[in-house]
This record gives structure tokens, sequence and C-alpha cells, in this order.
């Protein structure tokens, strides 16, 4: 089968779990990749525990089944560690990025994981610093990125810009941009 | 210039229609359908179409505004799914039967009850005899691209039939995929002008629609509808022929896929085979013959087609995303069986039920599909005729 | 009326759509009647109720004056009969010998 990077995120409903998915997707389709971004599908309410995926790859992708194995794991909201397994399906190598204020190794503890490469960023507050309002998607794609190494910081920030200048004021798009270079540098690794 | 863009199916769909830009478009919000027609709102508020939106407050009320917008020459859409489907259906029938080409895209999901929000095709499938061409989409290119040619062959002299267009709920219509998009002039030229069939508004030849009709004229006005259905499929091949040259993509009524040689072959409509085609690479790096048939154009089905594509295969299987309660299995299966049983050939066949309400199609079901068939080959026998994917016991 | 009635669905105009307007004239109701009704010229004041109340359009005008009866179209209801003012009584309903 061809090469596929698949990153599954985790988030609470309305934190932008799927926006972030596709901000990413888009940012790899404007690099030249073949892309899938897309919800678990189900009722959504704000709060409740959400996953997305993307698919990244060279070639076209005609596989539309779940993904169960992701190279990389998301997690936008710590708090979602003590109610989902968000290793499950992780490989070995696999990588996991947590939105939290503890260090990577506390993770590790915490979720007692052996195995995988784990990242840690306060997304929250570099969101409340650089938007005023705590969505922590979009400095998360910055993490995920440095993490995980698939797209120079460049291209995410310009595939961001694509996708939300229509929709969104100067500022805010801004602000995002900002957010997503703070997370990109203050990931923290074990 | 052609352009590539994330959408998801919903969008990709509402890009076709903006550039289309019909006449007249009525609709009622229906999850999965809702984004489609919401990005739709965007484009004409945004100014980019001249189409008189009707927001009417039921489907029923959606298909009759699009059945009065048509009868009167407008080139007249709506969409729906599911549940709205079933609401629209005395109206499907009724659009139809008047040889009014309206296109309607469907966002294929699971029939009421329980209720539920994600995928099969029960909706369509249920609704595959009121005369409406019927075009199933694999991914969010082919909705986009299944769209555009629908309103060529629906409009086509020779036909003059609805067309829906399906895609598969959330999987493909809330999946964001990368979609090649055509220049809006490509696609304008492309549909042409329409020119309606005895419109009402046209003082100069008045003309009355959907008169009485008993015994005596039903029948005769029967006919014609399907004498229209088999007309349609050249016009699908021609209209797919010539949009392959604004696309590069081949357009037919079914992919075959890895077919020449296989020896096992697995039916199968819409984003499934998608899905499928990893797995048929598998086998065949294994050594296994294996080949994909996935249908596009359910309606008309195209059987002397499926015959020659099917000629000399050792085993087939058919997977249905729709029960037929009391059947002889679903209906993609009963049509498949009928065609070949009337071209007198007996291949060992299999139908499998599966993805009801959304339970996902894996690779180990589509793997678990191709190895029962190899099973049927070894031993030469079918010991279950009809399957459930994927079902709990 | 009755040619159409001989064609095949060949030829039949697309979705039962009726193209000739106005053609409700070729289908003669006549023959449904018993009753028919009978003009008394010497009673009739022109009031013209007949002509207005008539479901079938089977009352002639002329210049402003009743002008007849259209036999081809006129039902027998007997509605003329009955909206002609009880004064007048210019229309009675007879049974029609066939």
């Amino acid at each position: 089968m061809a090469e596929i990077t698949e990153i599954r995120w985790h988030g609470r409903g309305g934190q932008g779990a799927v926006t972030a998915a596709k901000i990413l997707a888009q940012a790899a389709m404007e690099k030249g990749f073949h892309i899938q971004a897309f919800p678990e599908y189900g009722a959504e309410r704000r709060g409740a525990p959400v996953k997305s995926f993307t698919r990244i790859s060279k070639d076209p992708i005609t596989i539309h089944s779940p993904i169960h194995n992701p190279s990389a794991v998301a997690v936008l909201d710590a708090t979602l560690l003590d109610a989902v397994d968000v290793t499950e399906g992780l490989p070995e190598d696999g990588i996991l990025v947590v939105n939290t204020v503890d260090n990577p190794a506390d993770v590790r503890k915490k979720l007692n994981l052996k195995g995988r490469k784990v990242f840690t960023v306060d997304a929250t507050q570099i969101s409340i610093d650089c938007l005023g309002k705590p969505i922590p998607n979009t400095p998360m794609i910055g993490a995920v990125m440095r993490a995980a190494g698939t797209l120079p910081l460049e291209e995410v920030i310009s595939g961001f810009k694509h996708k939300f200048s229509a929709k969104f004021q100067k500022e805010v798009i801004e602000g995002n941009i900002k957010a997503i270079k703070r997370a990109y540098e203050e990931v923290k690794t074990e | 210039m052609a352009k590539t863009l994330g959408l998801t199916g919903n969008e990709a769909v509402a890009y076709a229609i903006m550039q289309i830009n019909p006449d007249v478009m009525a609709a009622y919000p229906i999850t999965p359908q809702t984004a489609l027609v919401q990005k739709f709102a965007d484009f004409l508020a945004d100014g980019d179409v001249d189409t008189e939106m009707i927001l009417v407050e039921s489907e029923h009320s959606a298909m009759s505004a699009t059945v009065g917008a048509s009868a009167a020459g407008a080139r007249a859409m709506t969409a729906t799914a599911a549940n709205g489907l079933a609401l629209m259906w005395e109206i499907v029938y009724i659009a139809a039967s008047n040889r009014l080409p309206i296109v309607m895209p469907v966002i294929n999901r699971a029939l009421s009850a329980p209720i539920n929000i994600l995928c099969d095709h029960s909706d369509t499938m249920g609704c595959r005899d009121t005369g409406w061409i019927q075009i199933y989409s694999e991914n969010a290119q082919e909705a986009y691209e299944n769209t555009i040619q629908a309103v060529r062959i629906a409009e086509h002299p020779d036909v003059l039939l609805p067309a829906m267009v399906t895609q598969d709920g959330f999987i493909i219509s809330h999946g964001m995929e990368d979609v090649t998009i055509l220049e809006k002039e490509q696609v304008q030229k492309f549909v042409g002008e329409y020119k309606p069939h005895y419109p009402l508004l046209d003082p100069e030849h008045p003309v009355s629609y959907g008169p009485i009709d008993f015994h005596d004229f039903y029948f005769e006005h029967k006919k014609p509808q399907v004498d229209a259905m088999e007309n349609a499929k050249q016009v699908i091949l021609d209209v797919g022929r010539e949009f392959s040259k604004l696309s590069g993509r081949e357009y037919g009524f079914f992919d075959a896929y890895r077919m020449e040689d296989a020896e096992i072959v697995a039916i199968m409509m819409s984003s499934t085979a998608g899905t499928t085609r990893p797995v048929v690479d598998e086998l065949r790096r294994q050594g296994i013959k294996a080949g994909l048939l996935k249908l596009r154009v359910f309606r008309p089905f195209p059987a002397e087609e499926i015959v020659a594509a099917l000629q000399g295969k050792k085993a087939v299987a058919i997977l249905d995303r729709a029960i037929s309660f009391g059947a002889q299995g679903g209906a993609l299966f009963s049509e498949v069986c009928s065609a070949l049983y009337n071209a007198g050939q007996r291949i060992p066949v299999i139908n499998f039920l599966y993805g009801l309400g959304g339970r996902p199609a894996e690779i180990e079901n589509i793997q678990e599909v191709y190895q029962k068939l190899q099973r049927i080959v070894q031993t030469g026998k079918v010991d279950n005729l009809i399957n459930y994917l994927n079902l709990r016991e | 009326m009755s040619q159409i009635r001989e064609l095949g669905y060949k030829d039949l105009p697309l979705g039962g759509k009726i193209l000739d307007a106005g053609n409700s004239e070729n289908y003669e109701t006549g023959g449904w009647r018993t009753y028919v009704p009978v003009h008394d010229a010497e009673k009739c004041t022109n009031c013209l109720l007949c002509w207005i109340f008539c479901p079938d359009g089977a009352i002639f005008v002329k210049d402003g004056k009743w002008a007849g009866f259209d036999l081809k179209h006129c039902k027998g209801c007997g509605i003329c009969a009955e909206q002609c003012p009880p004064k007048v009584k210019a229309i009675t309903m007879v049974k029609e010998e066939k």
C-alpha cells in the first residue's frame, strides 16, 4: 500500500479538532500532497469527546475507511487523557502530542506509556495570549508539525492563510499565525 | 485553468451547482446535505450565481417547487438526503413522469428508525424505480464531476429524465479531499444553455402538464419513460467521453479496476470501492487475481455491459449497502444475478450486505470478501448466498 | 379526440403533456344527457343568467342575446332551467328521445 501519514486528533466539541485536521490537510495539499481530513462521524455536541483525522500521501488516496493506526496523535484537551484511550492503535514509533502544562515525562507516567515519543505544549495558554480565547487547535498544529516533521512551518502558515483569509479578519489570522509559531517553538520533548 | 482545492463532498457539489448556475434552486436542510445548500447560499450571497433560491418548508415542497420551476422552463435543482428524500417521494415520481430534467444531489444516509444520520444507500435504493437516473460517486471529485455531467444527461432530448447524483453521507460529504475544480466558463460551456421541452411559460405555445390519465393512456405514457432510460445509456457514455476531455478522467457505466485477467471480482458502489482498491493491489502482489467492478450508473442498469465484464470470471461477490427486505439479497445483487441468468452465465455469485447506518467498511471486511471468493473457487461451492459483513452475532 | 385515442406510445407527447390548448371543445359530452333544455323565446328576457351559470359554456350568445344551446356539450344538468328567474321560466327540461 502507498505511504500514507495518518494523524488522529482528539478534542472536545468546540475546540476545533476538525478544523485543525483540515488546516493541516490544506497545507499539505498546497505542498502537492493528496489529502483527506474528516471528523469521526456522529452527532457533534459542544464539550463531548470528538475525534478527527488527517491523511497525507504522495499518491492519490482512495481508502475511505476509518484510521486505526495513526502515525501521530494530537490531544487538544488534557482532561481527555482520563476519558479516552488516546494511544489506542498508536504504533511503537508513533508520536503523541498533548496540550498540557505538564512535561512529557508526566504524561508518560500518567498513561503508564511504553515506547512512542511524547511531546507537550501549553497550547491553551498560547491561544489565550495570542487570540484572547482558549481555542487550542491552531497552536497544536504548530506543535504537531514540529513533533512529526511532516511539513515545514512556513507551509503550515500559508495553508492556514489560504483556508481562512476570506473568512476571518486580519487580526484573527495574525493572532493564529503567532500561536502556530509559538507552539512550534515551545513544544517540549523528552 | 483547473485548480485544486481542499473541499468536502458537499462543498465540491456546491461548487458544481455554482458553476452550473441553475435558474432555480429549492431546498430544505437535512443532515448530511445541509452544508451543501449552505455553501451554495454563500455563493448566492457573494453574487457568484443569479439563481432564484427558494427556501421551502419541507422536502415535499422542495421537490414540488423544483417540479413547478422545471415545468415553467427553468433549469431547476434541489438536494436532499434520507428522510428528506422519503418525504419527497410522491413528487420524485411526478418529476420523472412529467419528464422534467431536474438534477438532484442526494447525500446517502440511512433511513429511520432508529434515527441514524450516517451513510447507507437505503434512501436512494428505495426510489430506484421512480424513473430517475441514478449516478453514484466514489469520492468528492466524482461527485463534483457527476453533477456537471448529470445536467447534460438529464436534459438530452433523447432522455428528458431527472437524475440524482449520490455521494456517501459523512464519509464523502464531510470529508475534505483534494478536488480539482474546472473554471466556471468551462462548466458553463459544457452544460450549455438550457432549452426546455414545452415550457409552461411560453404563451405562444400553451401546454397542459399533469392531466388525468386512465387505462386509456397511462400505460402509453410509461413505456416512453422506459425507452428514455434505455436511450440514456448512449448519452451517459457520450457525455462521459466529452467530459473526459475536460477532466482527463474516464466516465462510463462502471470502473473496471484490474479486471482484465481477474478471476475473483467484487462489485460495489460509492466510497467503499476506494477502500477496496488497495485490497485488490495487495492481493495482486500475493499473486491472487482479484478485480473490482465499481458501478457508477445504477439506473439505467447496464446489464449487458456488466455481463461482458464478468465473462469468464470464477466467482463474483456483490456488495449492497441497503437491505431489500424479504427479497433475495440486495437490489444490486438481484440485478446482477438477473443479468447473468438471462445471458446464460453460471458464474458463482455471493451477496454481502454491509455498511448499514454508517457501519464502517474496513480493509479487513473487504479482505474477508475476497477470501470467501477464493474459497468458492477452491471448493466450487457457495455455502451462504447472502452474507452480512461486519455484523455482531 | 378519436384521432389521439388511436396513437401508440411512440407518438404521444412526452409526460402526458397536452400541447393543443382548448382541446376540450373536441370532447363532446352531449351524449351523456337524459334531459334536454328547451327554450321559449317569447318568455326570455335575455338576462343571460343561464349563460353565466352553465358549467359547460354550452349556451351561445349573440349581440347580447340568447342564441341557442350547444347540444354537443350540454350534459343536460338543468342548471340553466333552475337559474332562469321564477317569473320568467323560459327554459324547461324535457326528456330526450334517443
